[in-house]
């Protein structure tokens, strides 16, 4: 444990904005993960339903969904680009002191207004984006004060060039604020009323809701974290991104590709069959530069790779880096029309994307918390010895999610589709969820492993910033790991 | 004469070859803008510092070099 003093500059840059939406990161993070863990047990065994409407997996699961992605997501994303704009443009956030905290505060009550309304039973009913209108509203005017920031701080830039970090971020800004439109264009029953129905309607709306839910996996769960760890996998490691060019084709590619592959999630269904097939090329061709921007985050390390040993932060971010490169393959491969025939309406497609979740956004942004969060308190960290054991305990907790749901999922598609001799179907719908029983037990087992790791982690943080607030008790470690030395 | 580029450009036979142009090239284009010209390489990739050009704090192997000065100027 170590408590030396690192020099924090809070005059020059909005650095207030940037703690708080970091400290809501973690408490969203781990009530979100709470509940993925409390609807998975519920699924293992249904009695924890209680028969009581609003802890039932129907209404817990976009309480879950809603609080790891834009709870804990969106906060993680708010946090590290209001750092990494101001960093790398070496100008304070644009906006003052008050369009930033509108911001936090507008972020933070849609995610918690959002929540309670599921509890009640009000939803729109769209994956990924179950917020009533009025709260879709309040998103709209907190997305378009977040441009505004993030674009003015970049015109009055002391550095000439825009790093590559935000590029991804506008990329991740401009694409949600498209997607949350037009995925979210509702008619509401009357104007006091909470319920809508959505403008368009039958393959139309199912191709704009898999427009908006694979671009928000493209851009808020893929851009935007590229963009973190273009600048935190060279700060940790200590040395430049291994090639800036290869940054530059990453983007456009990814950022050009993206778009055109939502319609894989509907495969064999009302639309048209030649949109399936663009789909399905496009998510294959995305394939070269995912990959382009795996082996850019992790040449990195190269001439370095000691730091796997003895760098716990190090290890979060390139097992991040692992993870998203082993779910860029899995994704393409799933979109394949015969392998999704297999794989779609099953369980394999919650494993992939918890190997995204997880694995990648979740792990990319632990690594990145816990490279900021002591120069933001400038200290350094509580206990790097905590930070190894978080590593294991996500670590096993992923591997253990994704190994049950590739069981259950593959199980469950090879059975529904299995016939007898005689041609009928070889197994009941009930035998398909009796064998599933096990993998969602190690699944629930698996994400208490991660959510305990997030545990460890919140009481490393509050250990360290309780650490920052105390010089005094600082000195005198100090002055104790001195004389110990 | 607007109405018949709108025509055109609404048979598929004709837009999709036409993206399928317009895109590729544009691939082409930024992949030979990133990719040619030594004194664009050496400024593309000089970008690739711009994370270590506002520290607060010593970087990694600065901290390493400075330990070892230290060291050397202390004796140890």
């Amino acid at each position: 444990m170590s408590t030396n003093a690192v020099p924090v500059a809070t005059e020059q840059y909005n650095y207030g904005i940037v703690k708080k939406f970091a400290i809501m990161a973690m408490i969203w993070g781990v009530l979100g993960m709470l509940a993925g863990v409390y609807i998975a047990s519920e699924l293992a065994w249904p009695f924890l339903n209680f028969n009581i409407a609003e802890i039932t997996f129907g209404r817990l699961r976009p309480v879950h969904t809603t609080l790891v992605i834009f709870g804990f997501g969106g906060s993680a994303l708010f946090a590290t680009s209001y750092y990494i704009v101001q960093r790398t443009c070496q100008a304070r956030l644009w906006g003052g002191s008050i369009l930033p905290e509108f911001t936090f505060w507008g972020w933070q009550l849609s995610i918690g207004l959002g929540v309670l309304f599921y509890m009640a039973g009000y939803t729109q009913g769209r994956e990924y984006a179950e917020f009533i209108w009025p709260v879709d509203l309040l998103i709209t005017v907190t997305w378009v004060a977040y441009f505004a920031i993030f674009a003015m701080t970049l015109v009055k830039r002391s550095q000439p060039h825009i790093y590559v970090a935000n590029w991804f971020f506008m990329a991740f800004i401009l694409a949600t604020a498209l997607l949350h439109i037009f995925n979210n264009l509702q008619v509401p029953v009357a104007w006091n009323s909470l319920e809508s129905y959505a403008l368009f309607s039958g393959v139309q709306d199912a191709m704009t809701q898999w427009w908006y839910g694979h671009n928000a996996v493209g851009f808020f769960l893929t851009a935007a974290f590229l963009g973190m760890m273009y600048y935190f996998v060279p700060k940790q490691a200590g040395r430049p991104i291994y090639s800036y060019r290869l940054s530059i084709v990453h983007f456009w590619a990814l950022s050009f590709l993206y778009m055109w592959v939502g319609a894989h999630h509907l495969h064999w269904t009302a639309l048209p069959d030649w949109v399936s097939t663009l789909a399905a090329t496009f998510s294959i061709l995305l394939l070269l530069p995912s990959w382009g921007g795996m082996i850019n985050g992790i040449m990195t390390l190269s001439g370095a790779w000691e730091k796997l040993r003895t760098d716990p932060i190090m290890l979060f971010l390139i097992t991040a880096l692992a993870f998203y490169g082993m779910s860029t393959f899995e994704g393409p491969m799933m979109s394949l029309k015969s392998v999704n025939a297999l794989s779609h309406y099953t369980d394999w497609t919650v494993g992939h994307v918890h190997s995204g979740a997880l694995g990648w956004v979740a792990m990319i942004s632990i690594g990145s918390f816990y490279h900021l969060i002591p120069r933001l308190w400038g200290t350094t960290l509580y206990s790097t010895k905590l930070v190894f054991v978080h590593f294991w305990l996500a670590t096993i907790g992923v591997v253990l999610y994704i190994v049950a749901m590739w069981v259950a999922g593959i199980g469950q598609g090879l059975m529904l589709r299995a016939f007898d001799q005689y041609g009928n179907l070889a197994y009941t719908f009930i035998e398909t969820v009796s064998f599933m029983h096990i993998p969602y037990v190690v699944r629930a087992i698996g994400g208490a492993f991660f959510l305990s790791g997030m545990l460890v982690m919140g009481y490393n943080i509050r250990k360290t910033i309780a650490g920052a607030r105390q010089p005094a008790a600082a000195e005198g470690r100090d002055a104790v790991a001195a004389a110990a030395r | 004469m607007i109405g018949d580029i709108f025509a055109w450009l609404g048979d598929m036979e004709n837009s999709k070859p036409l993206a399928l142009i317009l895109f590729f090239s544009a691939f082409v284009g930024i992949i030979l803008y990133v990719y040619t010209g030594k004194k664009r390489k050496q400024r593309l990739e000089s970008y690739k510092d711009i994370p270590f050009l506002d520290d607060d704090e010593l970087d990694p192997t600065q901290q390493e070099k400075q330990q070892v000065n230290n060291d050397e100027s202390t004796g140890k």
